[in-house]
């Protein structure tokens, strides 16, 4: 109880100190929290590029043999340390990683085997097909987890709490790749609502591509992440739902009459939906390995179809781009999932003065 | 929620923890029946049948056949005592991973605390099926290279626990005392410290289960993994891929639902093993 008055003091001595004084901390604190990530995703990142770089230097993969393909036959020895040379493959292992590195700072990824074309120009081309898969189904497992998990904690302990849950621990030990052949089953193939697979019409001019096409064609692979995705945020959210629903406000609240759906819109609502949307974004990782293998499933031309192609194929430099890419990816996911609760909870906001609302519920 | 009165009257014939017990004993009876079948059941049961092709399930071929007339249930089988022991394996690894780094984290000082956290962060900043990709890749793919992977993929959330359990445990009188006296580190983290976070490694082992069995599963399908000679079902599924526009649904649909029973099973054994054990969470 003590704790609570000193709070409550420390929360009026904020505002008395004036909200333009408490505006400019905060950027501050901001700022150096963006500073601190920044560096520690550096040291990261060169860790990662480093670590990546000695294993598929190790790897029984022959670089001068995989570019060379068919043609061994008609490549005599000289010619092969004619092309080591001109890559530097002669050359100690650290001056390899420092070209390599100075190439990627440059922004040069190096070019595909498998496509014979830059790796940047299609990472951000496959990334595009991806991030509408990702999107959709990031959208979609969001909104119908946190409904899920909102209706499971205010019905708790009835029969369709016990549904959900059931539902939701089933859904976590389904292998993505199996649903993904299910969806395809009894859509494309029972009920042929939707085409087999790949991410356009095939055998059509790559123009005369409608949008309606795509659309068609993501529909499925999206519906799969969807079904999915929606486990993890539902238990989340049915779990700080409960939380909720045992504080005193709105044991208060309930005194007061209040019930149902005008209760969650009035007390649970703004509590439980910024943990949801950390959840959410903080969720970029397992996105991501789930878009590798519904891409694979539904044949879709996007970011994770290409790293399976890359690993199957030995296509180093693709390999490499997408793992530096794809951690910058789950980088941001984190670092957009932090900032909201720096900005969006007023609880976190004043720093110590708030620390223990926060710490509370741990 | 307050129980009703006739729940209190009732006084069923098995308590919850009873009930958990016999739940687990039956799971593991179940898994245990899965690995000893995969062992022993009949080699030519999958040998190649050419006159009982594509046959959909029936009472003699209960998941069906395949194109070249191998039993679907016997590969099932067979991959799932595969997945198990892969499963097996990864998990120990990683919770030995995770068991050394956790009580190094939080017992050998700041400095290796501040590393440890950071190769954690390391390894939980890549997408796991790119890292598991990126070593399948490396090692050329095969069973070791897959094992490796799983092993070094899966710890870094349990370490964190580990860390956190011997941070709490430290700060215990009894072992505040045992320094005092004069015990060595290592002696005070073998007596002291492991046979208190031993519960936990337990739980946590049991809990990665699901996700290597899953993650395997994931990389066998993607064609990174297991070689395609294996019965294992990440093959039996991306082989399946190019039948099922024919509507033979029985050779994706029957695999999959078993590994993801077997799934089931371990978190549920892995979930009732936390309840049972660990006391915060004894009122569920």
């Amino acid at each position: 109880m003590s704790t609570v008055m000193a709070g409550r003091q420390q929360i009026i001595s904020l505002i008395g100190n004036g909200v333009t004084k408490g505006v400019f901390k905060m950027i501050k604190k901001l700022g150096f929290f963006l500073l601190m990530k920044g560096i520690r995703m550096a040291t990261l990142l060169v860790a990662i590029c480093f670590i990546s770089f000695l294993l598929i230097k190790n790897s029984p993969i022959d670089p001068i043999q995989a570019y060379i393909g068919a043609d061994m036959l008609n490549v005599g020895p000289e010619q092969r340390a004619k092309i080591a040379a001109y890559w530097g493959l002669d050359q100690p292992v650290g001056v390899q990683f420092l070209n390599w590195g100075s190439a990627i700072l440059s922004g040069d990824l190096g070019t595909s085997m498998i496509y014979r074309r830059p790796v940047a120009d299609i990472i951000g081309e496959r990334f595009v097909n991806s991030l509408a898969l990702m999107l959709t189904a990031w959208a979609l497992s969001g909104i119908i987890g946190f409904i899920l998990g909102v209706v499971a904690a205010m019905k708790k302990g009835t029969w369709i709490d016990r549904i959900i849950k059931g539902y939701c621990y089933t859904l976590a030990s389904t292998p993505t790749f199996w649903m993904g052949l299910l969806v395809l089953i009894v859509f494309a193939v029972w009920l042929k609502w939707f085409p087999v697979g790949m991410g356009v019409p095939a055998g059509v001019l790559a123009e005369d591509v409608t949008l309606l096409d795509r659309i068609k064609h993501l529909i499925l692979p999206a519906i799969t992440l969807s079904i999915l995705g929606v486990a993890n945020v539902a238990l989340h959210t049915r779990q700080k739902m409960i939380d909720v629903l045992q504080s005193e406000y709105v044991l208060f609240a309930r005194a007061r009459g209040e019930r149902g759906f005008v209760l969650f819109w009035r007390h649970g609502l703004r509590n439980v939906a910024l943990p949801a949307i950390t959840l959410q974004f903080a969720a970029f990782s397992e996105l991501f390995g789930g878009a590798v293998l519904a891409e694979q499933v539904f044949s879709y031309p996007g970011l994770g179809q290409a790293t399976v192609e890359a690993g199957v194929r030995g296509d180093v430099p693709l390999l490499l781009g997408i793992v530096i890419f794809s951690t910058l990816f789950v980088f941001i996911g984190n670092l957009i999932a932090d900032l909201i609760y720096k900005v969006l909870d007023p609880r976190m906001r004043g720093g110590e003065h708030y620390a223990f609302y926060s710490r509370r519920k741990k | 929620m307050l129980s009703t009165p006739e729940e209190k009257n009732k006084q069923p014939l098995l308590n919850q923890r009873r009930r958990m017990l016999l739940t687990i004993v039956i799971a593991l009876l179940f898994l245990l029946s899965v690995v000893l079948g995969g062992l022993f059941l009949d080699e030519g049961r999958i040998a190649t049948n050419l006159n009982e092709r594509n046959v959909p399930p029936s009472f003699d071929h209960l998941f069906g056949t395949d194109w070249l007339g191998r039993d679907m249930f016997t590969r099932t089988i067979m991959g799932l005592s595969l997945s198990i022991g892969v499963g097996l394996l990864g998990a120990t690894g990683s919770a030995l991973i995770a068991l050394v780094l956790g009580m190094t984290a939080a017992s050998m000082g700041r400095v290796a605390d501040r590393v440890i956290s950071w190769i954690i962060d390391l390894f939980l900043s890549v997408p796991h099926l790119v890292t598991l990709i990126l070593i399948a890749f490396t090692l050329g793919g095969g069973f070791k290279g897959i094992v490796i992977g799983l092993m070094l993929t899966h710890w870094p959330s349990l370490a964190r626990v580990v860390r956190a359990e011997v941070l709490q445990v430290r700060s215990a009188e009894y072992v505040q005392m045992s320094k005092q006296m004069g015990k060595p580190r290592w002696w005070i983290a073998l007596h002291h410290i492991l046979p208190h976070i031993s519960p936990q490694i337990l739980i946590g082992f049991m809990l990665l289960f699901p996700h290597v069995i899953l993650h395997e599963a994931a990389v066998t399908f993607l064609g990174l993994g297991l070689s395609p000679h294996e019965p294992a079902i990440g093959i039996i599924l991306s082989e399946s891929m190019k039948y099922l526009s024919s509507g033979m649904w029985w050779l994706a649909f029957f695999p999959g639902l078993c590994l993801l029973i077997v799934v089931r099973t371990f978190d549920q054994i892995g979930e009732y093993l936390r309840t049972l054990i660990d006391p915060t969470r004894a009122h569920e």
